[in-house]
């Protein structure tokens, strides 16, 4: 073992020599979707070395939930200063884990919802919703949907976000009833998929009738695609948020630039990239507004949403309810 | 056990052990990773383990069953019918099993889903529509990839057979099927049934998608959502554990079932088949009714794939080329490994040829991730890292495909060629080697398609330069763009199928039959 740790300490000088040569490299640990040519990432990278005088990596590791593993697997030794995508049903467990740092900021945030978190801080959010075809036979809330004939195509809550927030929803809305509700909607759950993409595949391909996925989906075929056949169903019960967040590492070697990226992230540069790239609302509105398509169509006092907390504790119980109820 | 343990003579009896220790260092190391770092964790198998263990075996077990036995009749008439067409058409059948899990999920639904060819074809004819989701729909899905695979294993069997048995049975008036069919398919149906038990063991992303619902909930789920939402290491390793402790009780089972298969050599002779009357009806029948179950759904991929061509990223050559790259590399090592492992064959071989068939891919890439991040930035080693684990991944079925044969070439002209004095590198060369030429291209199509086709454990380690074709298509699914994706798909399909059809061609260009 001491060989292992002395072949380790090496690699470190060597990469610390390298580092100290060149400007100063802040590490962003996120999800795949953010880096990808269409998503975020590159235009964030560009404008914020355009003020920071630094190198900004990003580190794509899979979704949000595969994120939050590998976090916890590299522990204190990760090389990341910041990490980016986790959503309100994760942070409690990365809270959890020590490894993050206060982020010390107040910023004005235009969230339907009041923000407190001392370690997280909002990028974008959005409202989860059943996207479906307009023009056709659409539910107004989960007990017509259940009457209905419609079939739906959701994600699982193991493997996805998505999923998971779904049963927050339902859970939300109809508290002990949550277990009724979902046999009622046993016989229009058409399948449900490992994720979102499978999910949303089976809804363009005519397989579903609606598919679990955001309000802000239709924006993306209205102004990505000039398609406004794709429209959100908006429920009386309101809508589960979606927020995502990101944090500092409490052992990042890069503090000051982390706190400058925090305060980057909220300002109007990156939060005016957000709504095309990444398909969602961003966390304060750019002062020019958002284009049409991206129109909020849910009341804030509709705005659903357990505290991270709570979240954590409920989702095992919540999970083994929905599975209990569609095994039967 | 029903077989005895072969070697072949004079050749150095290393290569074998040490091929086997390294695969299942390579397979049960990563598990081992995360059960060390997991310590101390109190895990236990709860309800919903124990049902998702049901589903699992009984998905599992009426998949192999039915695709071998479907496998059977359709092999038997490739076998014994010479028409025009029949290699390309053996080629094509080969195609299913080498597609990306989420296009032939796709091109499946265009045919058998509630907006696919058959339901509009029922609707228009005003009659009641069938759906494809749930059990049935999971094994539908699983005949569908793995059909092929045991039509191609079984043909190798039939190919094996020599002309001059069939001459005799024909002149002596002897049943074909009796004296020669049934005695090969004993031999080569147990294997061919474990490895499409074991694929379906580990199956995650068909049977969710196609399953309707939890009560279709594999193992594999329940060790995503311990890794991933849980993060108990612990229990996801006792999981991938159990999958391993089931993998090696079926290979036990199949192996006490397999009958051993000494038979003698002929002189390659081209096969000839005196079968006529109503057999040649039956089999025009059963090579038409497999040829478009298979076939149709593909050619739904590739209607779906051709408008998005127009529409793929820039990036898709770059993909491209490093996929090509990647499955070239990985078929050579794992083409180096399962020819050093069919020297021998014992129960080490036998295990080391199937357990990482029931690897769960995120335990893999989580224990390696694991391991490397001990000594390097997981991101700097994604490319080695990846040819290895797909090397590993398609190594049964290649030794699968090897083994046998190599083990034939030996029991046939071993004798002479010890007589003859040939050893070591040489015997290898002019007798073994010339003699496995078929299964040597067909397993190196086979492996180099898979590796295309695997998103296995790249999502884990690939940075945002570093995207193969099955990750690029993840990523543009991810971010709305179905269309281009279909197109990646495409391009990933027909590179796929070119790989394989090269080696598999260039094995077969010698040789008569399969």
């Amino acid at each position: 073992m001491k060989n292992l740790h002395l072949i380790h300490v090496a690699g470190l000088c060597l990469a610390a020599s390298a580092a100290s040569a060149e400007v100063p490299e802040l590490v962003v640990y996120t999800y795949d979707s953010f880096i990808t040519e269409w998503g975020p990432g590159p235009a964030v990278k560009a404008a914020f070395e355009a003020e920071c005088g630094c190198e900004l990596t990003f580190v794509g590791a899979g979704d949000g939930a595969a994120l939050m593993a590998r976090i916890q697997l590299e522990g204190a030794r990760s090389d990341a200063d910041i990490v980016l995508g986790l959503d309100t049903n994760l942070t409690e467990q990365a809270r959890a884990t020590g490894l993050f740092a206060a982020h010390g900021m107040t910023p004005e945030l235009d969230l339907p919802v009041a923000w407190d978190d001392a370690e997280f801080l909002p990028y974008d959010w959005g409202f989860f919703a059943f996207v479906g075809n307009a023009g056709t036979e659409l539910p107004h809330d989960f007990a017509s949907l259940a009457a209905s004939e419609l079939k739906i195509a959701i994600q699982d809550p193991r493997s996805s976000t998505p999923g998971l927030g779904l049963l927050m929803w339902v859970q939300a809305a109809y508290g002990d009833g949550a277990a009724d509700m979902w046999e009622a909607l046993s016989d229009n759950i058409l399948t449900v998929t490992p994720g979102w993409s499978e999910a949303y595949g089976l809804f363009l391909e005519g397989e579903a009738d609606l598919v679990l996925s955001y309000t802000t989906s239709p924006a993306y075929h209205i102004l990505a695609e000039e398609d406004d056949s794709k429209v959100a169903v908006i429920f009386d019960e309101g809508h589960y948020m979606q927020v995502e967040v990101a944090g500092i590492l409490a052992a990042s070697d890069q503090p000051e630039l982390a706190a400058q990226f925090m305060a980057f992230m909220v300002g109007p540069a990156f939060q005016s990239i957000i709504p095309q790239t990444n398909w969602m609302y961003p966390a304060v509105l750019p002062e020019a507004g958002l284009p049409d398509a991206f129109a909020n169509p849910v009341a804030a006092e509709n705005a659903l949403l357990f505290a991270a907390d709570e979240a954590a504790q409920m989702r095992a119980d919540v999970i083994e309810a929905w599975r209990t109820a569609l095994s039967k | 056990m029903a077989h005895s343990a072969f070697k072949i003579a004079q050749v150095s009896r290393w290569p074998a052990p040490l091929a086997s220790a390294l695969v299942l260092a390579l397979t049960l190391g990563p598990l081992a990773a995360l059960a060390v770092v997991a310590a101390g964790s109190s895990a236990g198998f709860s309800p919903a383990d124990w049902a998702a263990l049901r589903f699992t075996l009984s998905q599992a077990l009426v998949s192999a069953g039915l695709s071998v036995l479907l496998a059977v009749p359709l092999a038997r008439a490739l076998a014994r019918r010479a028409f025009w067409g029949r290699k390309a058409l053996i080629s094509v059948l080969g195609a299913p099993f080498i597609l990306p899990v989420i296009v032939a999920v796709f091109g499946l639904l265009a045919v058998f889903g509630r907006a696919g060819l058959l339901n509009s074809g029922l609707a228009y004819l005003g009659l009641p529509t069938v759906s494809i989701y749930g059990f049935h729909g999971v094994v539908l899905a699983h005949v569908f990839f793995n059909l092929p695979l045991a039509t191609r294993l079984l043909l190798q069997g039939w190919a094996a057979i020599p002309a001059e048995r069939f001459r005799l049975a024909a002149s002596l008036n002897l049943p074909v099927w009796r004296y020669l069919e049934w005695p090969m398919l004993r031999n080569a149906v147990p294997g061919a049934a474990l490895v499409i038990f074991l694929i379906c063991l580990t199956s995650f992303a068909v049977a969710l998608t196609l399953g309707g619902g939890p009560k279709s909930t594999t193992l594999e789920l329940a060790i995503y959502q311990a890794l991933r939402f849980e993060f108990d290491l612990g229990k996801a390793a006792l999981l991938a554990g159990l999958q391993f402790f089931i993998c090696a009780i079926a290979l036990f089972l199949s192996r006490s079932i397999t009958l051993p298969d000494a038979l003698s050599g002929g002189f390659d002779r081209p096969v000839q088949r005196w079968d006529r009357g109503l057999s040649r009806w039956v089999d025009a029948v059963v090579i038409t009714a497999g040829a478009l179950f298979l076939i149709i759904p593909l050619a739904m991929v590739l209607l779906r794939g051709l408008p998005g061509l127009a529409e793929m990223p820039a990036s898709v050559w770059g993909a491209a080329l490093r996929s090509v790259f990647i499955a070239l590399c990985s078929a050579a090592l794992c083409l180096s490994l399962a020819l050093a492992m069919s020297f021998q064959r014992n129960t080490l071989t036998a295990l080391s040829g199937a357990l990482p068939l029931a690897a769960s891919s995120l335990v893999t890439g989580t224990g390696l991730f694991i391991l490397v991040f001990q000594f390097i930035s997981p991101g700097a080693v994604t490319l080695p890292i990846v040819i290895v684990v797909n090397a590993v991944v398609a190594l049964p079925f290649a030794h699968r495909i090897i083994a046998p044969a190599m083990e034939q070439a030996e029991i046939q002209y071993g004798k002479l060629a010890s007589a003859l004095g040939l050893s070591g590198w040489a015997r290898l060369r002019i007798v073994l080697l010339p003699r496995l030429r078929g299964p040597l291209g067909f397993a190196a199509g086979l492996v180099a398609a898979m590796s295309m086709g695997d998103l296995g454990v790249i999502a884990l380690f690939a940075s945002e330069n570093q995207a193969t074709l099955p990750l690029l298509m993840a990523r543009l699914i991810g971010a709305y763009k179905m269309q281009a994706a279909a197109g990646v798909g495409l391009v990933l399909v027909v590179l796929s199928f070119g790989l394989f059809w090269i080696f598999d061609r260039g094995g077969r260009s010698h040789r008569v039959g399969a």
